[in-house]
């Protein structure tokens, strides 16, 4: 074989070999089914620059952004209906694109139409080999939401203090509990905790903005970060009482919850006489 | 007579399969030559229902070494040559949080093993295993709630940490084969049960990285194989 054939014997090996993975993926939403082989060029145009070549984060914008892009090599997803260490399924994926990450470089890519997200998703999922020996997992599921009460607030409330949520969102859940300072995520990239007392009526989540969004947060976790999964530890009416108290903690929003804690006199009684909320967090242990 | 003798050596066989095929033991030693790092003292002071625990300072666990420049908690196991075992054992193993500490500091266990995790602690914890082969999880364990049952596929050594705690740090060895033990306080380690074979023999320890020995078994006999690492001066 002479140089130029034997030349275009490995290009050619190399396409179809990279090809062949690309050409079996497919995402599906909905009655949208997504192709990973049109993913692939919108993926060139629109994420290589922060996910990179590989998929692995590492593109040319990766150095200067904090968080750093997501690692599609992983397979580890932060915003998931599913529990954690299981892979997200397709709705995940295609949600995340579309909505992007709060505090974060990733921005909500409204630039894309629907078709163009679940190719998108299609591709995504061609970086690692996970998403053809697994499947994704059951996503959790969420009981309806009960009325928003004091009862359920203060119930909350003392959820938070035994679930030591504080230790790293702090007593006023603003991120600045004493476990906050050392938090490293996956990466050993430091990483803050949520603060929910920032931002006001405009303030969001990382993986979205619903009460429901809340309670799947901290149901499934955020893998990949320092945020565990509670759903071992939390009952689903439990839950949604610690959904209602963390609204309370987002003290500039309008809300529900913020009416209620309002009309009740402002102020959430506490049960055990020495973890008042607004005492720092000092070490626990009653 | 002779054919008394041939009944109760069938009878032999029959009962303990290793009188026929041999059983055979790898054993050594793990030590390390130069000066390990310093370890450094923990400061659990942001953690007092942990810090009272403790009356002599605790230090961190990366290099543990014992008299006569011994090395505790190297995992050695076999790596090439047994011969391939299908079920893990029903049993689990236990992978305590107390003190703030983890106990042991490297867990081994088998691929599909039942791992309980508990929490002994006033504080909560989180158990979130930086696995890369198998999968990330994180999960919350406040005090008083019930062990967590988890297992692992795949075999790795996964790095185990805790994020309210930053000094807290183990390992899980999960491993493919049975034939495994880790280096004690007198730096000993034993892999009994070896029928005859050509076996490579892996000592793992966790910042000085993995070494392997080929070794082979006849018969009954026991092979003495020492592992010696150098040690890392920071």
């Amino acid at each position: 074989m002479n140089e130029v054939s034997k030349r275009l014997f490995l290009s050619v090996a190399l396409i179809v070999s990279t090809a062949m993975p690309l050409m079996a993926q497919e995402a599906h939403v909905g009655n949208l089914t997504g192709h990973a082989a049109n993913g692939k060029k919108l993926y060139r145009r629109f994420c290589i620059g922060c996910h990179g070549p590989l998929g692995d984060g590492n593109g040319e914008n990766a150095p200067w952004i904090d968080p750093k892009p997501r690692d599609f090599t992983a397979a580890t997803f932060k915003c998931r209906s599913t529990p954690t260490g299981t892979l997200p399924t397709d709705q995940d994926l295609y949600n995340s694109v579309g909505r992007g990450f709060y505090n974060s470089n990733m921005p909500h890519w409204d630039a894309l139409t629907d078709q163009n997200r679940i190719d998108l998703v299609a591709f995504i999922k061609t970086f690692s080999p996970r998403w053809t020996t697994e499947k994704p997992g059951d996503p959790i599921t969420i009981p309806p939401e009960p009325a928003v009460t004091m009862q359920s607030i203060t119930h909350g409330a003392e959820l938070f203090q035994k679930m030591e949520c504080w230790k790293c969102h702090g007593q006023q859940g603003r991120g600045d509990g004493p476990s906050a300072p050392t938090l490293t995520d996956s990466k050993d990239q430091p990483i803050r905790p949520y603060n929910f007392a920032a931002g006001g009526d405009d303030s969001r989540f990382k993986c979205g903005v619903t009460n429901q969004d809340v309670y799947r947060i901290f149901m499934t976790g955020l893998d990949g970060t320092p945020m565990p999964s509670f759903a071992d530890v939390i009952q689903p009416n439990d839950a949604w009482d610690l959904v209602h108290f963390l609204r309370t903690l987002q003290t500039t929003r309008h809300s529900k919850e913020n009416e209620v804690l309002k009309a009740a006199g402002g102020k959430i009684p506490v049960k055990a006489p020495d973890a008042g909320s607004d005492n720092k967090g000092s070490g626990g242990g009653q | 007579m002779r054919t008394k003798q041939l009944f109760l050596v069938a009878i032999a066989l029959m009962v303990s399969p290793a009188l026929l095929f041999g059983a055979g033991t790898i054993s050594g030693k793990v030590t390390y030559t130069g000066t390990p790092a310093k370890q450094k003292t923990i400061d659990m002071s942001k953690e007092p229902t942990c810090a009272k625990q403790h009356t002599t300072p605790v230090t961190t666990e990366t290099v543990v070494t014992g008299p006569n420049n011994v090395l505790e908690n190297v995992v050695v196991y076999i790596s090439a040559g047994a011969p391939d075992e299908s079920s893990a054992p029903a049993q689990a193993v236990t992978f305590t949080q107390k003190g703030c500490q983890y106990i042991p500091h490297v867990l081994a266990m088998r691929t599909g093993q039942e791992l309980k995790v508990v929490n002994d602690d006033q504080t909560s914890h989180n158990i979130h295993p930086l696995a890369k082969v198998n999968r990330e999880w994180n999960k919350s364990q406040p005090p008083g709630t019930p062990p967590l049952s988890e297992k692992f596929d795949k075999e790795e050594f996964i790095p185990v940490k805790c994020n309210v705690h930053p000094w807290m740090h183990g390992y899980f060895a999960v491993l493919k084969t049975s034939h495994y033990s880790i280096s004690g306080d007198n730096g000993g380690f034993s892999l009994p049960n070896l029928p005859p074979g050509k076996y490579t023999v892996t000592a793992w320890q966790e910042d000085y990285g993995t070494q392997t020995q080929d070794v082979t078994i006849t018969g009954n006999e026991t092979k003495t194989v020492d592992f010696a690492f150098k040690a890392k001066p920071y």
